[in-house]
Order: C-alpha cells, then structure tokens, then sequence
C-alpha cells in the first residue's frame, strides 16, 4: 500500500461502506446495487461532497457517483493506483543564454488536480515546468526555486517579506531576469508591495499566473510563461512588471508596471489592466513592442535596495452610503495604525463619519483618501466637504489605486513612527503609483454595444 | 458479401448516435439554442496543447494535434455566445431540462439511471471546443433495445456539450463558427452488435426513431450525427466519424471492413519479408540540392518557395505503397493523410514514392535520391517536400504509419468521404483523455425524479410499431406515424374516442403529410387543434373527407370543432340527392348505369366533411332501386 490515507476524503455510510466490503481508494472494483453491477476503479472523493455515494472510474474514462445505501455487494477485483508522471526532466544548459530565475508562489500558473476536494491546487514544483513547456529551454537558462504553494488570497507580509529578500539574493548573485509564479487574484498588491521592498533593481522582475489552469489545453499558462520568462531574459525594463495575456486569444502579452495594474476581470484571461496609464510593452514570441520611454533601464550593476519590512496594522475601508463610525472607531480600537479609505468620486465620505476621523487624529492613526473610482485623482479642494475632512488629517494619495496604498502604507509605517515621514514616504513616488499627468487613452473602457466599437471589436483579435 | 461472409470474418460494428436535445438554453450557459447563423461579431485565436490525464498519461490525439500546430479561430456571434463559450467564465449549474430528457431517454433504452452525474472534461485538441475539453457526464448504463428477434446492447448514454462548426482548415489555420457549441447533446453508444453492414444502417434508424418518440429532441440537419465502430477479426476498432445519413452506413462501413482486411492482409506480407515492428528499419535525408533542377511542378514550387525535400526509404517495402487498402485507394493514400493532418501539407499530392516513379521526377532523380538514401531496388523511397518543420513532422509521421503497418490497423477516427471510402482523421482518442471537471459538484439524481420521468414515458418506438400493426394501420404509416409528434394523440383517439385506427392513422398522419407535400408546414399547429380534429371524427361531425380541410384550418389558424357544420338531416340530405341527380340527367347521360356515381360525385361537391361518402352512396343506391 502506497497511499497513506485507503479511503481519502470518504466519510459517513460511503465509508463504513469501503471499509464493510474491505474496498479501497484505488480498486478495481465491482459494484452491485439494487438495479445493476457497475465495474471500475474507486476515486478518491471530495471531502466536502456528501458521504452516500463513491465514485467509480469506468473503462469509458468516465466517473460516476453510486449511492451507497443501494449496494448489496462490493468487491475488489485489483487494484490500480493512479500518479502523475509530469516528467520532471533538469533544465537543458546552454552557455550564452541569459540566466533566469523563476520562483514559485502557487497559484494557478502551477497547478494539478486534488481528487480529494475535485479542485485545482497549486502543487506543482516550478521544475517540472520545463516537461510542460520546452519551449522556455530555447530562452533562457533556468533556474527554479519552490518558495510557497499557496492560493495567492494566502499571501501576505511574510511571504512578501521572504519573496522580496529571496529576490535581492539572486540579484547579488547575478541573474539576468526573475519570474514569479503566482496567483492572479491578488498578484497587483504582490507586484505593488515588490515595487517598494524591491527598489532600483538592475534586471526585470515579472510578475506572472494563469487564468485557465495548466491542466486545461485552452491554458494561458503556457504563453504567459513563455512571455515572461523572455522578458526577464531579454527586456529592456529593469522593474516590477505584471506579465499576462493583453487580449483573450493567444496573442501577445502585456508588461503593466507593478504600482498601476489591477485585476479587472473575475475570469477573463485578459483581466489585468494598467489604470490610469498605459502599459510599459507588448510582449510576444517574437520580441518586445516598447510603448513608453519613461523606464527604467536593465543595468550591469547590481546595486539593487532591497527594503523588506512591513507593518501589518493597516486596513482598507471601501466607503458606501450610511457608512456608521463604529467602522472606523473599530480599527482605532483595535490598534491600527493606518486607514485607507477608497472614497467615493473625488474621494469622499459621509459627514457622520467625521467624528470617526477626528478620533483617528487624536489616536495618531494615518488616514490616506483613494477613489474607489479606480481612474482618476482624489481632488479633495473641489467640494467643501473635502476641505473638512483633510483638517481631519484625511491625506489624499492622488492617483494611487487603493490597494497599491494599503501595501505602502503598511510599508511605510515599518519605516517611521513619525507622521511627517509617513506622508513622506507615501507621496514620494517611487515606481509610478502616483503620477503627474493622467494621459488620454489612459482612461479608455469601451462601451459595446456602440456601433463604432462593435465594429472595431469585429476586426481585431481581442 | 452475405452475412454468412461478414460472421466469417468477424466483422462487427457499433454505433455511437448523437442527438441534440430540444431544450431552452444550452447546457452549462444561459445562452439560446437552436439559432444557426453565420454571422459573426468578433473573432478569437486559441492554440491547444495537451495534458496529462488524470492517470498521469499523455493521451495519442492529444499529442497528435499538438504536433499539428494549428492556429484556431473562433468566430462569435454576440446572439448565441456569451463568455462561457469562449472559456472566459467558468460553466454555470447543469442545464436540468436538459438532465431530465436525458434521464427520459435513459429509460426508454432500459439503461440504469448512475444515482450521482459526475462532470468530466473529454479532451479535443482540434479546437472543435475553445476550452479543449468537451463537458461530458454518464447519465446511463447498461441497457439494451429490441431490434429483430434480439436485442442490442446500449454500453452507456452521456450528456455532453455540443461542439462547433468548422468553417475551413487550411494549412496551420481552423475556423469554427461557434453557434452550435455548447447545446445539450445525448450520445448513445451501443455495444459492438452489429454484424452486418446494412445492420448499422437499421440500429442506427431505431435509435433515431427511438429518441424522436420523446418529442423532446431536436429535428433537421445536423441535429443527429452518428460515429461507427467498425473492426473486423484481428483488426482494431476504427471509428467513422459524424456520418449525417444512415443510409450511407453500410457503404460506409463494407470499405472500412475491407481496408481493415487487407491491411492485415498487408501486415501477412510485411512479415513474410522479415519486416516486424522490431525489425523495421528506416532512413530519412534531406535531398532539396538533389532535386533543385527537377520539372516535376510540386517540387519545382517547393524548391522556388524555398522549401526542402525530404526522402524516406523504407527498408524491404518495395512495391508495398501500392497494396490495395479501400477500392481503388493504396497504402500510399494512408501515408498521405497522415502528412496531410498532421504534418499540415494540405495540397495534394503532398507525397511520391518509388513504387510509383512515372509522372514525377525523372528516374536520374529518383536514381540520385535513392544513392542519398542508400535505397535498393527492395526497398521504397517515399518524397515529402514543404516548410522545414511541417517536412520534418511529416518524416516521422510516414515513419510511424508505415511502422504501424507491421503491428495491424492503427486506432484511427476515419471521416467519411463522399465515394463511401474513408481517411484519416485522427489518432483514436482513448480513456486517457478523460478528467474529472474541476468547475462542477456532482449531481445526485434522487430516485424520486427518476420515477416521476419513468411514469410519464412515452409509448417506446417498437412498442408503438407492434401496437399500429396489430390495429391494422397501413404499413406505409407505421414508422412515420410513430415519430410523429401527433403520436401521442394516436392512442387517445383509438382507445378513449373510439376512432377507427386507419382513420385516426390517417387524420394523424397521411392527411397532414399530403399538405406538406403540396408545401403547407404543419409545425405551428398544436397538439390541441389535432386533438379537436379527433374529437369532431369521433362525434360525427367530421369525416374522413373533411380531415384534409380541418387541417387546413387547421394550419391558417381557423379551425374549431364547435364551427363545424353539423350533418344533414336525412330530408336536407334527400332533396340535396334530387337535386344533384335532376342537375346529372340535365347533362345528358347516356349509359343510365353512370347516373349514380355521378349523382354521388355531385353531392359530395357540398357535402364533403359533413357525411361520409359511404351514407351518400347507399341513400343513392336506396333511391334508385325505388
């Protein structure tokens, strides 16, 4: 017996069941019911699904569920355990290829199937990636590191910490580039919070997932792997960038800059967007199309500052109609040091909520204003309203996006305890997430439905 | 060829029947069903590569059309595709119109109904399904259907998503149209019971019909595609794809049979030269210089396009590319299709070979190919020319085939072609293929649900063929009135109003078939007009002769059983029968004896509908013998 657990995630009368019939996870078995005889090898069953029924495996390659409480007989007639043969072959080496690191995080980029809970887990070691995708063999030299395998809701300043302190050692120890695996649902606070422990770096650090699981022919990982592992071999771009699909079809890749990308879509494989900007480049099998000049360039040097500390004491508050105080009061009783708030147009709250604010001054907690708005800037002199809260303390953050601010706050708090620093710190840019001047196709969400959109949707390849 | 000869060689044939359910929405998405149009909004481009299944193995199409390298569009239309289609939103909840016909049909063929539907991901890398899998879920098992005086084993019925259309295929490019994909689909597979080739035609016809009695299944083209299995003794199964009309089955599957046979026949010959699959031997070379001067125009083109040349040699096959496989086609044929679906070479001819040496290069060429290759005149030299990759995919592909030669018939989905011979398609997919579907909780079908579909079944096809032949309905009628969507009402209107089966036959069926013919479309008429067009039949106030007229009312929309003129009494009817005979004399009749079949003519002109012919014509006779 291989497997440690006969009966995986089986419980309740399916198991006693296994166990009265002396059945395993793994047997091939035959089935008799009430109405019929079933042959096929037993699975392992979700445990969150329910304990009446166990699965069955048919020579067709099809499952089934059998209700327990109709079988009169169960017997194993052999016994057949199934294992993934991923070949997990070592890298090719080649002398002059750019050398390139990839670490992985989890995240759907890197996943298999759990037959316990019938979902997609990211367990997949970054070294197999190569038995997947040889064509990252013809780009680089690559060199895999395993750093967690979580869901990337699981990360946070630990990892980030560790991921940022991982990254600065392999830039003194002189790789050309560095990719890392990691879930896409919070990949833009990841590649934010990167953009401020990581700063002044000499190569690319690319950020990449997948929407579509590896175990899917239709995956974007493929692609998205291959596009970013070039970019951390050859592009020009010495920053934290995000590198995922641009269009839904199998295109090219888009280099957003770490501090101005966001998760747009729940699905989508093109879900992330630069807001308030426009990417950095367009990346494809071919090569890089530059879209701005404003970068910064690859370097020789290794001077990189790595600065990986974080106060987690921080919350983000998303502002709705009728907001009570007791939110905000909450927090400050519960020691938090800093608030952002993603306000509402301009960046604004309720006037109940001022007393709130007011605590907040008195309790030394920092107070920064987003606009949950997303594109735009928080212009707080506007209205009347505005004017009252900053004498509450309230700072506004320009165009940082919300969760770019929550990241750098915590950051900046580790920092100082000094206020004056803080907002120092938070209003110096350091990579972009506040910017001067909002350019015009920086806004651009079509409406569809138009004739003049449908009709340029008709001709390309979203 | 009898059946005597197909037992003899052990021919045997299966069939998978496909068969689009009538539901509102499709399967895992609330898009529409149903609306075909070629009329696209958007388009997107996916490739597909394989994975490993579930067992840890990497399945033989899969890896077949990767190697395919095809570019896939799709093209959208934003009526009947929404971003589930487009693998961009994972599925929703099971369509449960769609379970419960499944679950109805299940039972009609006597499968068992599995208690727990698990979802599984069938993959197809020919990018027929944007996400390379199609959701598939076994709904059924184990049943059977009569068929003759035995029965024929049903293996399972799955519930499935409906695939695209493909628009072209050329070169490394594939378009599909997507507004079929996604439709609840029903595939039936039957065990391998079929003996004969004209067998699978007559199943294949009874599951059809068998289905068409639920009236809940999709009718018109392509809404019923059927797969057969074929092999014959010591050969392997190979699978025609998406044959359209059964009548082109046994055709279909007699060349199939025979391609079957003599490849074994080949393999006989393969191995009485030594060649077995150990022993084969093969040798590959680049020869574009040696051809760079050659007339032959495909080279020729090939070489101008900058395209190289490659030469096989396969060692002892001399005269074998031109053993005969299907009538008139040769080995060769299948070496080219291989290289034309795989290796993308799609314009024909895409080989030659030295089996065949006229018409082509000169024989100095062939004479200075064969030294690069260092053929002898026991060996055979075949020629692939193209882009360098495509070339060298092709290179391994004719190796594999030929290869394959020497350990029988490969497992191959074949498609039908229009001469009833068939090519490759593509590697036969296996169980390896098959994952479970991630995005999906199984489904429990509670046996309540079960019961309640059970009780509210149909009469079964061959049930209703037995009962329409023992009340006497015309044998023309049967199996038509049977799939008819009117056949529910067949047995109400025999057995509760008490109509005569050939005239309910008749009401049910001939009449409203002959208005089709003449171009009426009877499909908006519904079951209770039809089944007031009983009722008048089975209170007298409509007969035969009127049914045709009811039905044209009927499909205009004006039909009621409560406007129908009641019959004449019996003195209406005498003096309408003076009148009509008075009107017959005043035309001079000379032989007296025609005067009463004219007189009954006269008076039927305005009382059909209203009184059987049959009363008219024994009051004319009554009076006449007056």
């Amino acid at each position: 017996m291989t497997t440690d657990n006969p009966y995986k995630g089986y419980h309740g009368r399916a198991l006693e069941t296994l166990k009265h019939f002396h059945v395993r996870v793994w047997s091939d078995a035959e089935v008799t019911t009430d109405e019929d005889t079933f042959r096929g090898i037993i699975l392992p069953r979700s445990e969150t699904a329910d304990g009446e029924h166990i699965v069955l495996k048919m020579i067709t390659g099809y499952n089934i569920g059998v209700n327990v409480n109709r079988i009169r007989k169960l017997e194993e007639k052999g016994y057949k355990e199934a294992h993934y043969k991923i070949p997990e072959k070592e890298f090719p080496y080649a002398p002059g290829r750019a050398r390139v690191k990839l670490f992985g995080t989890g995240g759907t980029i890197a996943s298999r199937l759990d037959y316990r809970t019938g979902a997609v887990i990211p367990a997949f070691t970054p070294g197999e990636l190569y038995g997947s995708v040889p064509e990252l063999a013809e780009i680089c030299n690559l060199e895999t590191e395993k750093l967690y395998g979580v869901f990337s809701e699981n990360m946070g300043p630990e990892q980030w910490i560790r991921l940022a302190e991982e990254i600065g050692k392999e830039i003194e120890k002189g790789v050309q580039g560095i990719v890392v695996g990691h879930g896409t649902d919070t990949m833009h606070h990841t590649a934010a919070v990167l953009s401020f422990m990581v700063q002044n770096s000499p190569v690319p650090i690319v950020m990449v997932g997948s929407q579509r699981s590896s175990d899917r022919p239709s995956s974007d990982a493929a692609l998205n792997l291959i596009h970013s592992v070039k970019t951390a071999a050859e592009c020009e771009i010495a920053e934290v960038m995000v590198c995922m699909f641009g269009p839904t079809s199998d295109q090219y890749g888009l280099l957003h800059r770490g501090t101005r990308v966001r998760k747009m879509h729940s699905s989508y494989r093109s879900t992330f967007r630069t807001i308030g900007d426009i990417p950095l480049a367009k990346v494809d099998r071919e090569g890089f199309t530059y879209l701005r000049e404003d970068y910064n360039h690859r370097r020789e040097d290794k001077e990189v500052r790595i600065k990986p500390v974080f106060d987690d004491r921080v919350g983000i508050v998303y502002y709705y109609p009728n907001m009570k105080p007791d939110m905000i009061d909450s927090m400050i009783a519960n020691g938090y040091r800093g608030i952002v708030i993603a306000g509402t147009g301009l960046g604004h709250v309720n006037k109940p909520l001022y007393p709130a604010l007011k605590r907040c001054q008195e309790a030394g907690v920092a107070v920064y204003m987003t606009v949950q708005t997303l594109w735009g800037y928080v212009q707080m002199y506007v209205y009347e309203t505005g004017r009252e809260m900053m004498e509450l303390g309230v700072i506004p953050t320009a165009n940082m996006l919300p969760e770019v601010a929550y990241v750098k706050l915590g950051w900046a708090l580790a920092q100082s305890e000094d206020p004056d620093e803080i907002k120092r710190l938070m209003l110096t840019p350091i990579n972009g997430e506040i910017t001067d001047r909002e350019p015009y196709n920086g806004y651009l969400i079509f409406q569809g439905g138009l004739p003049e959109v449908d009709k340029f949707v008709a001709q390309i390849k979203r | 060829m009898t059946a005597e000869d197909y037992a003899a060689v052990g021919f045997k044939a299966g069939l998978e029947v496909h068969q689009q359910l009538m539901t509102k929405r499709k399967l895992f998405c609330r898009c529409p069903t149903g609306r075909y149009d070629k009329t696209y909004h958007a388009e997107i481009l996916r490739h597909m590569r394989p994975t490993l299944s579930e067992l840890g193995e990497y399945d033989g199409t899969a890896l077949m059309e990767f190697k395919t390298r095809k570019e896939i569009i799709y093209r959208i239309n934003k009526e009947t595709v929404c971003t589930y289609e487009m693998d961009d939103t994972p599925p929703f909840m099971m369509d449960e119109e769609a379970l419960d016909i499944s679950i109805e049909i299940c039972l009609m063929a006597g499968l068992t109904v599995v208690d727990e539907v698990h979802i599984a991901r069938k993959q197809y890398l020919d990018g027929s399904i944007p996400t390379g899998f199609q959701r598939t879920a076994i709904i059924g098992l184990n049943g059977s259907v009569p068929f003759g005086d035995r029965e024929i084993g049903i293996s399972h019925l799955s519930l499935e998503e409906d695939s695209c259309r493909e628009i072209s295929d050329v070169g490394h490019r594939r378009t599909y149209i997507t507004d079929r994909l996604g439709m609840p689909l029903i595939e039936l597979v039957t065990h391998p019971h079929m003996r004969t080739p004209w067998e699978v035609e007559k199943v294949a016809d009874l599951l059809r019909r068998m289905m068409r009695t639920t009236t809940h299944v999709r009718r018109g083209p392509g809404s019923t595609r059927a797969d057969t299995n074929v092999s014959v003794e010591g050969g392997t199964r190979a699978e025609i794809k998406g044959v359209c009309r059964t009548s082109l089955m046994p055709l279909l599957t007699y060349n199939e049979a025979r391609r079957q046979w003599n490849l074994l026949r080949l393999r006989e010959e393969l191995h009485r030269r030594g060649i077995t699959k150990d022993t084969f031997q093969s040798q590959s070379a680049d020869v574009t210089r040696a051809l760079k001067k050659t007339l032959y125009i495909p080279i020729e083109q090939a070489v101008a396009d900058n395209h190289v040349i490659k030469a096989v040699k396969l060692k002892g096959w001399a005269e074998l590319l031109r053993w005969e496989v299907q009538t008139g086609t040769f080995f060769s044929r299948e070496l080219s299709d291989r290289v034309r679906v795989i290796a993308c070479l799609m314009t024909l001819p895409n080989i030659i070979h030295s089996d065949n040496p006229s018409e082509n290069i000169s024989a100095a060429e062939w004479q200075e190919v064969k030294r690069v290759v260092e053929a002898t005149k026991e060996d055979t030299v075949v020629l692939v020319w193209g882009d360098e990759q495509d070339t060298k995919t092709a290179v391994e592909e004719i190796i594999i085939r030929a290869r394959e030669a020497t350990i029988g018939v490969p497992s191959e989905t074949r498609q039908a072609l229009r001469d009833g011979t068939t090519g490759f398609e593509r590697i036969l997919p296996g169980p390896d293929r098959m994952y479970p579907d991630t995005d999906l909780p199984p489904i429990t079908v509670k046996r309540e649900r079960v019961e309640r579909i059970r009780a509210n079944l149909t009469m079964p096809f061959w049930e209703r063929v037995r009962y329409y032949r023992e009340l006497g309905v015309p044998e023309g009628y049967i199996t038509r009135l049977a799939i008819s969507r009117y056949a529910p009402l067949f047995r109400e209107a025999v057995e509760t109003m008490d109509i005569d089966p050939v005239l309910a036959s008749y009401a049910l069926y001939q009449a409203p078939k002959e208005l089709e013919r003449k171009g009426y479309s009877t499909n908006g008429v519904s079951l209770e007009t039809v089944r007031g067009i009983l009722l008048a039949l089975s209170k007298g106030k409509l007969f035969r002769e009127g049914v045709t007229a009811a039905w044209k009312q009927a499909i205009e929309g004006s039909f009621s059983r409560e406007q129908l003129p009641s019959p004449p009494s019996d003195a209406e009817l005498n003096d309408i029968i003076r009148e009509s005979e008075m009107q017959v004399r005043a035309n001079k009749v000379f032989d007296e004896g025609n005067v009463p079949v004219l007189t009954i003519a006269e008076v039927m002109k305005s009382m059909r509908g209203r009184i059987p012919g049959r009363l008219v014509a024994e009051k004319v006779k009554t009076q006449a013998g007056k």
